[in-house]
């Protein structure tokens, strides 16, 4: 089972999510997290996906994706050429005498105790999956009351943006929309 | 600034626009306000008697003219009506824009009266669609809907408008320019798969063109001819592609696919390559998926991205428009044949003698009654290649795809990839509109006419004379064949009493058309003679047909092409066969 995480721009209109998800769904393909946020354009939204792909290719996934009529960019974030993060906030057990093997575990995660209370500290983290696996794993054994996590975000290295690569591959950059000027009309 | 509109009036302009002549339909509520500047405008509307009605009447007027159908109707019944319509344009391609009303925008979410999220029961669907509230967003979503409808892969949009974005005034643009970031479908194709494609044909000695329907959507049809005489390859078409090639020709060995004929069937398994052109591997077509063409390499063209290896991987992916795509190989494979071509003699020596061997046939019933296929081949023959065919979905589908010859694009609508019972009439019915001066038949099942057959009362008042062959044998017939191969002859539901009940003739004189009864073989080419002679009104043949018939070559679901029967538990005589 291979675990993929595609990076969506997707047009700020209503129901896009819902087509997403409603594509995702009706292919069988199975979402591992999902997060949607604004971008630096006001009219363009971004979808930060991760799938396991079991039995479908992720070019087919991408594709399929790509047909619909609101998505306008898609690109595979690999962990070699990508920054990626996961929020976590969690509420652990905690008496007087745990508290310091809790705070030496939140300190080596570089995590933070964001509250406080007379039988619990709730943490929060950030990292890449595998950190916070493992945060939470090292964290089990005080007894977890909650937790909550966010989708993951990634974002590629370097001086690319995937808004410019998109309209340089679909051509929209420059000679944009002739072929959508005069063809439409029946 | 011109001066303000309603809503309502900016829709029929931008319809108009959009180039609409004709659209199918039926008011009610929320969309009603539409239908005042409706009366006025000079687009014809034809009052349908359900919603599906119309949105089959789209796909057929699509399918004929090429150009997009249009279907309209109000919110919530009359919008979820449509959805069976709009499914079936979505899995055959066919550009239509579906127009729906929508409750006020004040009302949407509250369950208002006739309310449904009809945007999100056709999201997956549909190609794309548009919910609008603002009035001002009207022309633009109409001029969109019509543009990606029509391009790329064609496809149904839907576009509900709330009664009051209808009713509230606006200026009326029709925008000159769309600006769609996420759609450009690319038309034409990379030159150097163009080459890679051009290179394989020329090395393979078992070449099979792999026809679909994608061929017809880009009216590429004669450029096909072209490549297909240039290659001298034997060509197979698809149950969507059947017209594509013509019948008659030399090369042609017709359908694949679970119905298909053993050669086209078996040149498909045997081949070394497979030109695949506007087809998408469909189960129907493929059989078993992990049986199918085992020695082939595949060249895939496909204007659809996501076509390309979603069944079948494809060695060379051509992705474009098939127009630009088949003239672009026609000059390629020229050059690759000048330097050097593989011997496919021998490769035709097999599938003449598959075709000579296992030609379409069927037995005349031992009880001698009507023999369903004599009496489709017989419609095809007398009507000719000039005439459209429309079939519903069941045995008599697959006997009008097999025993009809088609030797042009745009005469055989069926409803493929979706399986619609009770598409024949209403698409018949939206086939003559846009094709007024050709004879139309409609080649339907007892069980499918009793689907959809009240479009006949739209139909014979609106003067669209159609013709509707009832091929009656008193059952869901396919399901019928089913339940004698796989189900013990066990016939749970499937006894449709339709030589008792109900008197299709008496049924379509009630509908103020023609009706007529044939029983016998003698009587089959007078009586067809007599419905082609009658062009002032619909007509109806209830042909009474022997019940036992089955539809073979058959490839049984789910099991390999190479286990095809030509009869019950009969399998070609591959032994005698050089393969």
């Amino acid at each position: 089972m291979a675990q993929h995480t595609l990076s969506v721009l997707v047009e700020n209109s209503p129901g896009v999510l819902a087509r997403v998800a409603s594509l995702f769904s009706r292919r069988g393909y199975n979402i591992d997290s999902l997060a949607v946020g604004p971008t630096e354009s006001p009219e363009i939204s971004r979808i930060t996906i991760v799938l396991n792909l079991e039995g479908h290719a992720l070019d087919q996934v991408s594709a399929q994706l790509f047909k619909l009529v609101n998505v306008i960019g898609i690109q595979e974030m690999e962990d070699k050429n990508s920054h990626q993060r996961e929020l976590l906030m969690v509420k652990v057990n905690s008496t007087a005498d745990n508290r310091p093997k809790i705070e030496a575990v939140v300190g080596k995660y570089r995590a933070s105790i964001v509250s406080q209370a007379s039988s619990s500290l709730t943490i929060e983290a950030i990292g890449n999956s595998a950190e916070i696996a493992a945060l939470l794993g090292e964290l089990s054994s005080f007894g977890i009351k909650e937790l909550v996590q966010s989708g993951l975000i990634a974002l590629e290295n370097g001086d690319a943006t995937l808004a410019e690569r998109t309209l340089q591959e679909t051509g929209l950059a420059s000679s944009s929309t002739h072929s959508q000027t005069e063809d439409y009309q029946n | 600034m011109a001066s303000e509109i309603t809503g309502a009036q900016a829709l029929v302009n931008a319809l108009e626009d959009s180039g609409v002549d004709v659209m199918f339909g039926i008011p009610g509520g929320a969309i009603l306000p539409a239908y005042d500047p409706i009366f006025d405008s000079k687009i014809r509307h034809i009052l349908v008697r359900h919603e599906q009605g119309a949105g089959h009447a789209a796909t057929g007027y699509a399918q004929v003219t090429g150009r997009v159908g249009v279907c309209i109707a109000t919110s919530g019944p009359g919008a979820t009506n449509l959805v069976t319509p709009i499914a079936d344009a979505q899995m055959d391609s066919v550009p239509i824009v579906a127009i729906t009303g929508q409750v006020p925008s004040a009302a949407i979410g509250t369950d208002a009266f006739q309310e449904a999220d009809i945007r999100g029961i056709t999201m997956p669907v549909t190609k794309h669609n548009y919910l609008i509230t603002d009035p001002a967003q009207i022309p633009r979503a109409i001029a969109e809907a019509f543009y990606i409808a029509s391009s790329g892969r064609p496809g149904p949009v839907l576009v509900d408008i709330a009664k009051d974005a209808l009713q509230r005034m606006t200026s009326y643009n029709y925008p000159k320019k769309l600006n769609l970031l996420g759609y450009n479908p690319q038309i034409e194709p990379n030159s150097e798969a163009i080459r890679d494609a051009a290179s394989l044909i020329a090395q393979s000695s078992k070449p099979i063109f792999y026809i679909g329907g994608g061929v017809i959507k880009a009216n590429a049809a004669k450029d096909l001819l072209v490549l297909a005489e240039l290659v001298g390859a034997p060509v197979v078409t698809t149950l969507m592609a059947r017209g594509a090639f013509p019948d008659s020709h030399s090369q042609h060995l017709g359908m694949p696919g679970m119905h298909g004929t053993v050669a086209a069937v078996t040149g498909l398994q045997k081949a070394d390559l497979l030109i695949t052109l506007g087809a998408r591997f469909d189960d129907r077509v493929t059989g078993k998926l992990s049986t199918f063409a085992p020695n082939a390499k595949i060249i895939h063209a496909d204007i659809d991205p996501a076509e390309i290896g979603k069944n079948r991987y494809a060695d060379v992916p051509i992705i474009g428009d098939l127009g630009p795509i088949i003239r672009a190989l026609i000059p390629a494979v020229k050059a690759e044949f000048a330097k050097n071509k593989a011997d496919i003699t021998q490769w035709w020596k097999q599938m003449n003698s598959l075709r000579q061997k296992y030609p379409l046939g069927y037995n005349q019933p031992s009880d001698g009654s009507l023999s369903p296929q004599y009496v489709i081949e017989r419609i095809g023959e007398i009507t000719g290649p000039d005439g459209i065919y429309v079939a519903g979905v069941g045995q008599h589908q697959m006997w009008a795809s097999q025993f009809v010859k088609y030797e042009k694009p745009r005469t055989w609508l069926n409803s493929g990839g979706l399986g619609t019972m009770g598409y024949a009439v209403p698409a018949a019915m939206g086939a003559k509109v846009g094709a007024p001066d050709t004879p139309v038949w409609a080649i339907d099942g007892d069980g499918c006419f009793q689907m959809t057959n009240q479009e006949l009362v739209t139909c014979a008042l609106n003067d669209i004379p159609i013709k509707v062959a009832v091929i009656n044998n008193e059952s869901l017939g396919m399901v019928r064949q089913w339940q004698t191969l796989f189900y013990k002859e066990r016939y749970s539901n499937t006894d449709l009493h339709s030589k008792r009940i109900p008197d299709f003739a008496k049924l379509a004189e009630a509908m103020g058309c023609v009706g007529l009864r044939c029983e016998s073989k003698g009587d089959v080419d007078k009586i067809i003679k007599e419905a082609n002679a009658i062009n002032d009104a619909p007509v109806v043949v209830d042909f009474s047909v022997y019940r036992d018939a089955m539809v073979w070559p058959m490839v049984a679901a789910g099991t390999s092409n190479d286990d095809i029967l030509i009869a019950k538990e009969m399998a070609p005589d591959w032994d005698s066969q050089e393969l």
